[in-house]
């Protein structure tokens, strides 16, 4: 049985073994998981952090394959996590991005990882921005995080990228109009996949009008850019890369950028507090039955759930004064 | 502890592209609650074990129609070996007649689940075999 | 069909017997099942009467064989003036062992030649390349170059046969080495019959041997096509094929449907090439499947008929009738045989030989009863060429031109499916077309979704399978399968390598040098293959350069 230190000191190395282990270790909220967190996070910071999003079908495993053969050919290492939903009656989950990006496996400067949406105790979010951290403490240059962009946990998960791009395909009905608001604010960068397709140009405009009005209404600096790609002919590929690294820079250069991390990480830790706490508490109440007791008694109306909760808090948090 | 998902690699090594088998127990390994990872076609040894490794699979499934398990089902697990994953769970399946099932065994393939197999054979097989 | 007082008659009549009869026998013993569905999901009802039919005009829907719409046969005198042609697919290991097997199968009786192609020569690949390895001559010949083909031809008259060859990405050097033959044995290529599959959408929606992306493999898919028609004329250009999409699960109208798709994707492309539909439409073949439900497989072949036609004539304006036929070939399905009780298969092939000689198909292969865990061995293999025999001679079938017609069933059943098969070219249409429709994998899911609802019913136990669910048996493990051995790999890689060094390289490297220029130029590439093939360049180097020109297809998988 490897120890936790050994391990980490091999994923610090570079070994692709020991990085696939630790992220089992986060994804099962193993016991040994807080502490390798810790050790890792001292060598996180460095990767590049690029998200992809998008309705199904609109091409982003195909777009994720592309961009990342693009920056291997700069010689750069990439970490891919791939995320799919778990289903909410079996529990498991069909991860077929992986599928789409066979030419990838086998070079060894690539790092590819499916992961299932689950039911994470600690946040869908949390839970991938971990493996994230573990990649980037690996050594990977750049770390693409992909997702299917329909629920609010997808969409949280791409507040974790340094770039967001959402990819959009003609032909798959209203898609502005279904995608959730959220992801559409949150994009740094618009692709538009399947650009050969009818319907093409229109979504273009419709995605333009769009960013404009939304740039005018927030006053960005960023007036996120919109790139037709053609995923599968390899075409508009640069293009995408060229707008990412334009992003970077601005991400640098603009003062917004050390609010945002500030936010992110304040965010951040108020969740990790949270969960934590919670996950104690939880512990707590049922192990001794309690929570089970307190449940009938609400049923019979015996107990107020709202009352319950401020006894409990009173009970078990004690903030100093 | 959340509770542990059996992660489980579906692969087609080799040339033949019939993939009806396959991908029907891809949908039928994730309704078992199983987390599946679907390689596609034209895999090489070299190529599942890897992607066994990152994915830090439990299971590997192998199909072969096209009588080339004898080939390819022991390379994968010798390959295994050599990167030094010693808990997975290879099973295989297809079109492979029974006289050859000790020989995959004796290269470590934990079963053959021949033509005609009901699914949830090799459902409860998997949940019963699985290392850890 | 009955005039509408007759019909009221019958209805009134049939509410009669359902009352009173009929309620009785179900009161008293009840039916085997709460719903009665085929194989492919479709309910069936207890009794068909002339009420089911009552909407056709037998002129306009069925007319007379070897006349438009063609749904009772392509041909005047169908099997009374010939029966269809005995093809049986073979193929395995070397050349010379195959070469064997044909003769043997010749003599036996067979009438036809059909070549399986090895996975490494189906998909572009010499038997010494690193993908080739223990895959060599195992689901058929191993044919690396023109020497190659030689052999597995040696002592078989070209201008006698019809040689049918499953060969699709590659289809243009196999016919080009094919062609080179029929020139050594001095026979013209105005003589040369047979045909190739050519079918690469297929091959992207459940077969997988494809090389090239759509559009180059396309281009390619038309040059065979075009120089058939100037070069080959009894040539059958592409054999477009359904066979694959029912083994991969589909129900009997969406093989009806989705190969009609990739039809009328073929003859577009032929007529954007500026060909004249008449001039090509003529010798574009099919292949279809064969299941166990007789009743539902002869509906299919005349639904397809039917629908065909009529694609032909309104769609692409086709006035010559030979352009409007349906012209197929038939292969029981393999999917259906069992490894358990394989003497069972045999019963099963029977039906499903019946099934295709009452459908009218224009060739078939009969399937051998060992094929669940092998090739077949030789004595299977006659068992299904007698199956054949069996079923031309024996059973009546042959006798009478198209004898379901005008049944209740049988025709309510082809109108069911032709209304399917209509459903899905619209929707195909709705969505951009056949290509468009297998890049977003509609084409794939709906395969898949058939698929897994028949094997969730075989599971219940809802739909009863012999030997697998019902009437198990425990048996003794098969004796005396078919092994083909590793060693054929090394022999061909052994050969190649003298093949290599001992060719003229001056002439070699020309034929491939032009290759690639006919290539880049948009020319038709034939006549540049066939003279590579003469100058010894293999299947590989062949396709390699074509792999370097328009690069590799990489599929999108959906599961």
């Amino acid at each position: 049985m490897i120890t936790t230190d050994d391990c980490i000191e091999q994923l610090l190395a570079g070994s692709d073994r020991a990085l696939a282990r630790t992220i089992t270790w986060l994804e099962n909220d193993d016991p040994r998981a807080p502490d390798c967190m810790e050790k890792l996070y001292p060598h996180t910071g460095n990767a590049f952090v690029l998200g992809l999003t998008g309705s199904p079908g609109a091409g982003k495993s195909s777009l994720t394959d592309q961009i990342a053969r693009f920056y291997r050919k700069q010689d750069k290492t990439v970490g891919i996590v791939a995320v799919d939903p778990s289903s909410p009656f079996s529990g498991g989950a069909l991860l077929g991005d992986r599928v789409r990006m066979n030419q990838l496996v086998g070079d060894p400067g690539v790092f590819i990882r499916s992961m299932a949406t689950r039911g994470f105790l600690g946040g869908l979010a949390q839970a991938t921005d971990n493996v994230i951290m573990a990649m980037a403490a690996s050594g990977k240059d750049i770390v693409i995080v992909e997702t299917v962009g329909v629920g609010q946990d997808e969409i949280d998960i791409m507040r974790i990228a340094d770039t967001i791009c959402l990819v959009l395909a003609p032909g798959f009905g209203d898609i502005i109009q279904s995608m959730k608001a959220g992801v559409m604010e949150i994009a740094d960068i618009f692709v538009i996949n399947k650009s050969d397709h009818d319907g093409a140009d229109q979504l273009y405009s419709e995605v333009n009008s769009r960013v404009l009005q939304d740039t005018k209404i927030k006053k960005n600096h960023w007036a996120a850019p919109v790139v037709k790609t053609v995923a599968t002919e390899k075409e508009g590929i640069e293009a995408l890369a060229e707008a990412i690294e334009a992003h970077q820079h601005q991400l640098r250069d603009s003062e917004g950028f050390l609010e945002k991390r500030r936010e992110r990480i304040r965010e951040q830790t108020f969740q990790m507090i949270h969960f934590a706490l919670f996950r104690l508490l939880r512990e707590q109440l049922i192990e001794n039955g309690r929570m089970e007791q307190l449940v009938d008694a609400i049923i019979e109306r015996k107990e107020n759930p709202y009352r319950a909760m401020r006894d409990i808090v009173d009970e078990f948090i004690k903030i100093p004064a | 502890m959340a509770k542990k998902k059996i992660k489980i690699i579906v692969a087609k090594p080799g040339l033949d592209g019939h993939d009806r088998g396959a991908k029907l127990l891809c949908r039928i390994f994730a309704e078992a609650g199983m987390e599946v990872v679907y390689t596609g076609l034209r895999q090489t040894p070299e190529m599942i074990a890897e992607a066994a490794l990152q994915e830090d699979a439990d299971v590997v499934g192998l199909s072969s129609l096209s009588g080339v398990h004898s080939y390819f089902f022991p390379k994968v697990v010798k390959i295994l070996k050599e990167k030094e994953i010693n808990d997975v769970l290879v099973v295989g399946g297809g079109i492979i007649p029974e006289e050859d099932i000790p020989e995959l065994k004796k290269a470590g393939v934990a079963e053959i689940f021949g033509p005609g197999t009901y699914t949830d054979k090799i459902v409860q097989f998997i949940q019963e075999n699985v290392t850890g | 069909m009955a005039g509408v007082n007759k019909l009221e008659e019958v209805k009134s009549n049939r509410e009669k017997w359902e009352q009173g009869p009929l309620d009785k026998a179900l009161s008293r013993f009840g039916e085997r099942q709460k719903t009665f569905t085929s194989i492919s999901g479709t309910p069936i009802n207890r009794l068909y009467t002339p009420e089911d039919i009552s909407e056709g005009n037998y002129l306009t829907d069925l007319g007379f064989p070897g006349d438009y719409p063609y749904t009772r046969g392509v041909q005047p005198t169908m099997y009374r003036g010939r029966f269809w042609t005995m093809r049986q697919y073979a193929g395995f290991g070397s050349a010379t062992e195959t070469n064997s097997r044909y003769r043997y199968l010749l003599e036996k009786g067979q009438t036809g030649l059909s070549v399986a192609f090895d996975l490494p020569t189906q998909a572009g690949y010499d038997s010494d390349h690193a993908l080739s390895m223990g895959e060599v001559g195992k689901v058929g010949v191993a044919i690396d170059s023109i020497d190659d083909m030689r052999l597995l031809f040696d002592r078989i008259p070209l201008d006698k046969v019809t040689t049918s060859m499953t060969i699709n990405a590659p289809a243009a050097v196999l016919l080009a080495m094919y062609l080179a033959l029929a020139e050594e044995q001095s026979v013209s290529w105005e003589k040369v019959g047979g045909t190739v599959q050519n079918d690469v959408l297929k091959e992207f929606i459940c077969r997988g041997q494809y090389i090239y992306p759509p559009g180059p493999t396309m281009r390619l898919t038309v040059d065979l096509i075009e120089f058939c028609q100037q070069h080959v004329p009894r040539w059958n250009t592409i054999s477009i094929s359904g066979y694959h999409i029912r083994e991969a699960g589909s129900t009997a109208a969406q093989e009806m449907a989705f190969t009609i798709a990739d039809g009328i994707a073929y003859a577009q492309a032929c007529v954007d090439r500026g060909m004249d539909v008449d001039k090509f439409a003529g010798r574009l073949s099919f292949f279809f499947n064969s299941f166990t439900n007789v009743l539902e497989e002869v509906a299919k072949f005349r639904a397809g008929r039917r629908y065909w036609a009529r694609v032909m004539k309104e769609r692409f304006g086709a006035k010559s009738s030979r352009s409007m036929m349906l012209r197929y070939h038939v292969q029981t399905g393999g999917v259906t045989l069992t490894a358990q009780q394989p003497l069972n298969n045999i019963v099963r092939v029977g039906l499903q030989a019946y099934a295709a000689a009452l459908g009218g198909c224009q060739s078939l292969h009969t399937n051998s009863y060992d094929e669940a865990l092998c090739l077949p061995t030789e004595g299977a293999v006659t068992v299904a060429l007698r199956t054949q025999q069996i079923v031309a001679e024996e059973s009546g079938s042959t006798d009478t031109i198209d004898p379901l017609a005008g049944s209740y069933y049988v025709e309510s059943l082809t109108d069911q499916i032709e209304a399917e098969v209509d459903a899905y070219i619209k929707k195909i249409d709705a969505k951009g077309g056949t290509l468009r429709a297998i890049e977003n994998g509609y084409i794939q899911k709906e395969i898949q979704n058939s698929a897994y609802r028949f094997q969730k019913e075989i599971e219940a136990g809802e739909r009863a399978y012999v030997g697998i669910n019902k009437y198990q048996m425990e048996e003794p493990p098969p004796e005396n399968l078919l092994r083909i051995d590793m060693s054929v790999g090394e022999k061909e890689s052994a050969k190649l390598k003298k093949l290599r060094a001992e060719r003229d390289q001056v002439s070699w490297q020309a034929s491939l040098d032009r290759l690639r220029e006919v290539t880049d130029a948009g020319e038709n590439v034939m006549p540049a293959v066939i003279d590579a093939v003469k100058a010894k360049a293999t299947v590989g180097e062949i396709c390699d350069v074509w792999r370097d020109l328009f690069g590799e297809y990489r599929p999108k998988e959906f599961v």
